[in-house]
């Protein structure tokens, strides 16, 4: 028994059709009742009023959009080194995700620092980072979608995120040099100053929960769409020689 | 090598002008800016290095698809793949002849284009050497791109959309020396992590745009 059997499509498909049914319904109640609970439950902040809110929105979708191209990166690697098809669709599926998350991400920032920074947007580090990541997801998609050829694709876009990880973490820290950072510091942290109110991050966690299930319900069900998308081609293709 | 490098110099001063395209570009854009923004010395000169750093990418970003595009149509570069040189060596001297077509042009141009820009007093040296630096680092990142997108019809803009990205921090700390040398601030700190990532980068993306190329031609 080892990870590696999941590499098996069929295995893969079964398995997670299995779990499916829990991750989306995990995802469903830990997003509601952490959204309700965070948007009806917790007191307003004395000096961000009821705006503070959008954090149960923000900070999850801030975190996804970041560990989706982590996620990209680990299945990019296991792709190059160990060429597993799974490994390689699963990355595909999950590079709109984590566009999507980024750009959730960056549309609750600009709507939050309207009414308390008194702007949509300014080049502050942490957003200016956020748009870098943004384009890097972009480019990751094109180039899946402009090369005809599935393992041409795999294998060019597995080093474009490779390398591209390489210049996103160099950019964050560039832009980090560049200009003083309006963004407030972590909101969960293990340093107590920095930390939001407790009143605050127990539905935050509820939330993340949320997310993290979500992520992982939809790239699961993005990878089987494509596995079976590529059979269903193979079965066209077959069909045509005979 | 030395022979591809003189094939490709050859080809591009006396074969379609991509020698001078490069130029030409960042000479409109110096151009242009003060037409846009207006002839005030004082905001010229505090937006000069920027400038400057902005038209050198953008020069380099137009005459990136030629590097393998050429070399792909007539299948010049199935013979390279097939010669003796490893496919690092063949990227690493193409790399080198765009920027001694491309980069090299656009560093001993920008003082002059300074001038235009009333750059300060003190900006021009810093801005040479940020340029003569950064550069290097801007061809290898673009001959990855372009092996990135050398199969693909239409591959410029994808290739801009790949490319830019990775082009940022370059930027940042590229134009950083400029402004900070122009002020006369003390640059050591951006000029250390500029050098940082060029020789980086050109120690290091030859091997990824090797195994891209390999792949894109097999």
């Amino acid at each position: 028994m080892s990870i590696w059997e999941y590499a098996n499509p069929v295995k893969f498909i079964r398995t997670t059709d299995r779990l499916m049914p829990y991750l989306a319904v995990g995802a469903v109640i830990c997003l509601v009742s952490g959204l309700v609970w965070g948007f009806f439950f917790t007191p307003d902040d004395y000096r961000q009023g009821s705006t503070v809110k959008i954090i149960y929105l923000h900070v999850p979708a801030a975190l996804m959009a970041i560990n989706a191209w982590i996620m990209m990166l680990v299945a990019s690697l296991v792709w190059i080194v160990r060429r597993h098809h799974v490994s390689a669709l699963a990355a595909r599926a999950a590079a709109p995700v984590g566009a999507v998350m980024t750009v959730i991400a960056l549309a609750t920032g600009a709507i939050w620092g309207q009414p308390m920074w008194g702007t949509w947007w300014v080049w502050d580090p942490r957003l200016t980072s956020f748009l870098i990541l943004f384009l890097f997801y972009l480019g990751y998609i094109a180039l899946w979608e402009a090369i005809e050829d599935d393992d041409t694709a795999a294998d060019l876009t597995s080093i474009l995120c490779l390398v591209g990880s390489v210049f996103a973490i160099l950019s964050r820290y560039a832009v980090l040099f560049w200009n003083q950072g309006l963004h407030q510091g972590a909101s969960l942290s293990l340093d107590k100053e920095e930390h939001v109110a407790d009143v605050y991050s127990n539905p935050l966690y509820v939330s993340i929960a949320g997310f993290v299930l979500l992520f992982i319900a939809l790239v699961f069900l993005r990878t089987q769409t494509e596995i079976r998308a590529r059979r269903a081609r193979a079965l066209i293709a077959r069909e045509r020689l005979t | 090598m030395i022979a591809l490098l003189t094939r490709d110099l050859r080809l591009a001063v006396r074969a379609g002008g991509g020698f001078g395209l490069g130029l030409a570009f960042f000479l409109i854009v110096t151009v242009l800016v003060p037409l846009g923004v207006g002839p005030e010395t004082a905001l010229l000169s505090k937006i000069a290095p920027g400038i400057l750093w902005i038209g050198a990418l953008l020069a380099c970003l137009l005459s990136l698809d030629r590097i393998f595009a050429l070399d792909f149509e007539d299948g010049s570069i199935d013979l390279l793949a097939t010669a003796p040189l490893p496919m690092e060596g063949i990227v690493t001297v193409k790399a080198l002849a765009h920027w001694l077509t491309t980069g090299l042009p656009l560093v001993l141009a920008a003082p002059a284009l300074g001038v235009l820009l009333s750059l300060p007093q003190g900006g021009y040296f810093w801005v040479v050497v940020s340029l003569a630096v950064g550069t290097p680092a801007l061809s290898v990142i673009g001959t990855f791109g372009a092996a990135l997108t050398v199969g693909l019809k239409r591959g410029g803009l994808l290739m801009s959309l790949l490319v830019l990205p990775l082009y940022v921090p370059t930027l940042v700390f590229g134009a950083e020396v400029a402004r900070r040398g122009g002020e006369g601030l003390t640059v050591q700190t951006p000029l250390l992590m500029l050098a940082g990532i060029s020789f980086g980068a050109v120690a290091l993306l030859p091997f990824a745009s090797a195994a891209v190329l390999r792949i894109n031609l097999r």
